[in-house]
């Protein structure tokens, strides 16, 4: 099966007080993951304001500036990950500095076709 | 083949057992007893074929259960005769797979109770006091997400386990509970509904599978000598439909044979060298079934308990049963000694002061203690004891 491990960020970390080294030590731990077996994909995204929303009305594309949710917690990052059950998805994103930062992190299956 | 008793599964192990046969006997040469091997391979092959069939179908037919149909399906019935300790293996699988932590709580209590214990829809529908529509809901959402978020069915490996077997501890005390503590409103008799103490009994039932199934957990053990400890109060618990205090109940009503299987649960649970959550509360439930309890003993386990669990709740336990070891004084210290923030709207507090001031003759103190614990609220029965309690204060 398939999980997408999604990072959401709420504000709950002062990555600007944070001195350099222990910020770049957290960046090099979700570097890491990415060599783990079955993580398949992953990206840290670009801050929420540089979001664009787009629908389409009456065959006239239409777009927002912004996210799609006005929310505080905002999804940061994400790993597509590949594993036999959900238990295995549950260890790797435990391991992400997020989940013991306070922040969210939220496993999802992918729908299998 | 008759004794197979499945038709369609028979005639395909047949044909498999003659493919099987063309195959080796080519290679092998034709055995002494031909009929004899093919009918051996044949029943091989159903067993595979009745086990490929849960794995996939479900394991889930277990879990299938929701829907109204007869107690077990066909295939686990021949799967048990045929192979008892697999079957048992596959129950601790489910236990697990019910209560993971990934189902929310209702779910894992309802699908354990469903696919474990003797219980129907409507069964444990009336105990949760829902309608039945909601729990089969309930059930339904909760198999189709084992099914959608690959929950896994097996036993945890040794990392997991520690985390998981808490888990299912916690499904079944809360199980338990659920019976023990659910007084209805306006009950008259002596015990709650037959629905809530199906929920006691299904309970214990799932601690013995639990012990048997994990022999070398002490908190297993340790679960079960508590509800067996409990329960066997039950009889002495409620006298016209009013609480009474367990230092005034009337010890003949207890049960004793249930007392003498949670002991022995207990010791065996010690000589694992347990001494977690539900060992440490067992412990406590077996000094109060003792014809001497020994009130120090008990606060230190509530000292053990509450380091623990950092919980306040048991702070307050443990200055209750100081009070009995050394006196209101002492215990009324402790008291004063638990965060009281945390503890500030729970009832119990109040009425543990309220109880304290009163045998030390401070009426007032007491009286405004009480007030607070009725002001607080709970069920109607503790509300008459606490009201009794003020009336005798005059």
């Amino acid at each position: 099966m398939q999980y997408l491990i999604q990072i959401y960020a709420n504000g709950s970390v002062d990555w600007d007080s944070m001195p350099a080294a222990e910020r770049e030590a957290i960046t090099a731990e979700y570097i890491a993951i990415n060599d783990r077996p079955g993580v398949i994909g992953g990206a840290q995204l670009q801050p929420v304001e540089t979001a664009t929303t787009v629908r389409v009305e009456d065959g006239r594309t239409l777009t927002t500036d912004g996210p799609f949710a006005e929310t505080k917690e905002v999804l940061a990052g994400y790993y597509l990950f590949e594993a036999d059950d959900i238990d295995a998805a549950i260890e790797v994103a435990a391991l992400l500095p997020a989940a013991r930062m306070g922040q969210g992190v939220e496993v999802r299956p992918l729908v299998e076709r | 083949m008759g004794f197979l008793g499945d038709i369609e599964l028979a005639e395909e192990a047949a044909a498999d057992a003659f493919a099987l046969a063309a195959e080796r006997w080519d290679r092998d040469g034709v055995p002494q007893h031909p009929a004899a091997w093919l009918i051996a391979t044949a029943r091989n092959r159903t067993v595979d074929r009745l086990r490929r069939r849960r794995a996939l179908a479900a394991k889930a037919p277990l879990l299938a259960r929701a829907e109204p149909e007869p107690e077990q399906s066909h295939s686990d019935t021949m799967i048990e005769q045929l192979e008892d300790t697999e079957f048992a293996d596959e129950r601790l699988e489910l236990i697990f797979t019910c209560c993971h932590p990934s189902l929310s709580i209702e779910a894992q209590v309802a699908l354990t109770l469903r696919a474990l214990g003797g219980l129907s829809v409507a069964q444990i529908a009336a105990a949760f006091l829902v309608p039945e529509a909601t729990m089969t809901q309930r059930l339904v959402r909760a198999r189709r997400k084992i099914r959608d978020a690959g929950i896994p069915f097996r036993i945890p490996p040794a990392h997991l386990l520690p985390e998981r077997l808490a888990s299912v501890l916690a499904v079944v005390y809360l199980i338990f509970n659920a019976g023990y503590d659910g007084t209805p409103p306006g009950a008259g008799s002596g015990e709650g509904p037959a629905s809530r103490h199906e929920l006691v009994e299904e309970a214990i039932r799932l601690g013995v599978a639990l012990v048997e199934l994990m022999p070398d957990e002490p908190e297993a053990f340790g679960l079960l000598a508590l509800m067996l400890l409990q329960d066997s109060r039950r009889a002495a618990r409620m006298r016209n439909g009013e609480l009474v205090l367990l230092a005034d109940q009337d010890r003949s009503l207890w049960d004793r044979g249930q007392i003498a299987a949670g002991e022995k649960a207990l010791r065996r649970a010690l000589a694992l060298r347990g001494r977690g959550q539900y060992v440490l509360q067992a412990a406590i439930a077996a000094q109060h079934v003792r014809d001497q309890v020994d009130w120090a003993e008990i606060a230190t386990l509530y000292g053990e308990l509450a380091r623990l669990t950092g919980s306040p709740v048991v702070e307050l336990n443990r200055a209750a049963a100081l009070a009995e070891a050394e006196g209101p004084l002492a215990g009324l210290a402790a008291i004063e000694g638990i965060d009281g923030l945390a503890l500030e709207d729970y009832r119990y507090l109040h009425s543990a002061r309220g109880e304290l001031l009163r045998r030390l003759g401070r009426s007032e103190e007491a009286r405004s203690a009480y007030l607070r614990a009725v002001e607080l609220g709970g069920p109607e029965h503790e509300l008459r004891f606490l009201r009794r309690r003020l009336d005798a204060l005059g």
